[in-house]
């Protein structure tokens, strides 16, 4: 079946993708390169019903998400990466008071207010955290525009299910390129009546609760340190959770590799094009894909051929982030090297593959 | 075949994207795999325009490419980036309108197209591009005619719809 398949933009297939997924409430503010995202919920949203605004700026946006999310709305933002940065403290706020949320970055060169070209050097900020105090975000990184579709998709609900924001990490190419894509069908979405019980925590007024009388608070002050401790420790036995069941990967060619690359997005299918060149001049190369960023998928690295490896490259268009994460995951079993570009250039294959052979030489 | 990488370049506004979009719209709708990726940056019109299109039989594995098996240049400044960048037998398609020397190389096929001439007799300048790929999907076999045809339909639609003969003329080099 290749007939149901539609040719779309990144952009333009996120948007849908988070429309037929449930979400119909978006703040936004336009940036390059997600700029069409915005653009296509001001046009398609209010078809479904839905309510698209355009904030004055992504401190705003976030914001309006925070509000919106609080009253059991099923909201989607996108933004770009000076624009996610805006939006760090928001997202602490909304882990701490556990509003759902479901968040896109369509990363480009930083630091900074930086470039436009695609980047991956906002890494730290989203599974490390741009905001204050202890939280964590699921964080997924497709690497095709089906992908990200399909991370979208389930995203609204992983949101609602987590009641914590999600985000999906893309980048400039992603969102930019144009590939055929199979889109899902619409998830059916609640009446405004049917929130109330469906989402149980959440401040919809008393009008469709059915006679319950309980008061709903969603809040992220704490004043009582005994109380605030209570509260983290929670947050953090659901993410202890969500550590086992949301970590995803995908893993190519370990078997026999003399080399393995880890990379995510757009870097990973350039390494796999440079896997090809490396067996085309003899060299045996394998791929590690993190789907998952935030929960790192440390057990990829156990099914690493450990008798044939000889290094590990992290292949990032950044200078050495998840490199950090390569390393915790292998524990000193293999050298760990980096291969980088950043600032918004991207390497092509043979230069990755390049850098394998320098890596391996270099061991010699 | 399995894979063809291609660059489409010229300056904004000769729809060298166009080109790119239609060409894996065509690719689709044969049930290949294609990917079209084009730059982006602070560009406008008169500035420079190009895409990458990489059809294959395969998933393809980077939408970015360094080669290419089918180069079509609109205008000089695109055929002086692009042309080292073809493949040893592979293709160039060149608008001999504008471009005002020669191609460098010999050991690929390098295809003239007159598109003030062609688009002339045509009556509409606006359909240059359409000559140039019609003379790119016939001369190489990339996509079928009929799926280009079909990828129209998708492409043109609305008001555009009835600009769809003329296309197809353009396109058939009639």
């Amino acid at each position: 079946m290749t007939t149901d398949k539609v040719l779309m933009k990144g952009n333009e297939a996120f948007a849908e993708a988070a429309i037929r997924g449930g979400a119909r409430l978006y703040f936004g503010y336009p940036i390059t390169p997600q700029s069409e995202v915005p653009e296509y919920m001001s046009r398609e949203l209010p078809k479904h019903g839905g309510c698209f605004v355009q904030a004055e700026s992504e401190l705003g946006a976030i914001n309006m998400a925070y509000g919106a999310g609080a009253a059991g709305g099923t909201v989607f933002i996108s933004s770009s990466s000076p624009g996610i940065a805006l939006m760090q403290e928001g997202m602490s706020f909304l882990c701490s008071a556990e509003v759902p949320l479901l968040a896109m970055n369509v990363s480009r060169g930083g630091p900074g207010i930086g470039g436009i070209q695609p980047g991956q050097a906002d890494y730290y900020q989203v599974t490390r955290g741009g905001g204050n105090g202890d939280y964590r975000i699921p964080v997924f990184a497709p690497s095709s525009i089906q992908e990200a579709v399909d991370l979208l998709y389930e995203g609204t609900e992983l949101a609602q299910y987590w009641r914590n924001p999600i985000m999906i990490l893309a980048d400039g190419m992603i969102g930019q390129m144009m590939e055929p894509v199979r889109l899902p069908d619409f998830k059916p979405v609640p009446k405004p009546n049917e929130i109330a019980g469906l989402r149980d925590w959440a401040c919809t007024g008393y009008a469709d609760r059915g006679g319950d009388q309980n008061r709903r608070v969603v809040k992220s002050l704490r004043m009582q340190p005994e109380k605030l401790e209570e509260h983290v420790e929670k947050l953090f036995a659901k993410y202890a959770l969500a550590e086992k069941e949301l970590c995803r990967y995908e893993t190519e060619n370990l078997q026999g590799a003399e080399v393995v690359f880890v990379a995510f997005g757009t870097t990973a299918r350039i390494c796999r094009e440079a896997c090809e060149l490396l067996a085309e001049q003899g060299v045996k190369a394998g791929l590690i894909r993190p789907i998952s960023l935030w929960p790192f998928p440390n057990k990829a690295f156990d099914e690493i051929d450990f008798a044939s490896t000889k290094a590990v490259i992290s292949t990032e268009l950044s200078m050495g982030q998840m490199l950090t994460d390569v390393q915790i995951a292998l524990n000193g079993r293999l050298p760990v090297a980096l291969c980088h570009r950043t600032g918004g250039m991207v390497p092509t294959s043979p230069e990755v593959a390049a850098r394998a052979k320098a890596v391996l030489e270099g061991l010699k | 075949m399995s894979t063809y990488k291609m660059f489409f370049a010229g300056s904004g506004g000769q729809g060298v994207l166009l080109m790119g979009k239609l060409v894996t719209y065509a690719a689709m709708l044969e049930g290949k795999e294609a990917t079209f990726l084009p730059s982006y940056g602070p560009e406008m019109r008169g500035g420079t325009a190009n895409c990458t299109v990489v059809v294959s039989d395969k998933p393809v594995s980077s939408p970015l490419i360094y080669e290419a098996d089918i180069a079509v240049v609109m205008n000089r400044p695109s055929m002086d980036k692009f042309e080292p960048m073809v493949k040893p037998g592979g293709f160039m398609f060149y608008n001999e309108s504008i471009i005002d020397r020669k191609p460098a190389r010999d050991d690929i096929k390098t295809v003239a197209v007159d598109l003030a001439a062609r688009s002339a007799a045509l009556g509409n300048d606006k359909v240059a591009n359409m000559v140039m790929l019609g003379e790119v999907v016939r001369g190489t076999g990339v996509v079928q005619v009929e799926s280009v045809f079909k990828a129209f339909e998708k492409e043109f639609t609305g008001r555009k719809a009835a600009l769809i003969p003329l296309n197809q003329k353009a396109f058939m080099g009639e």
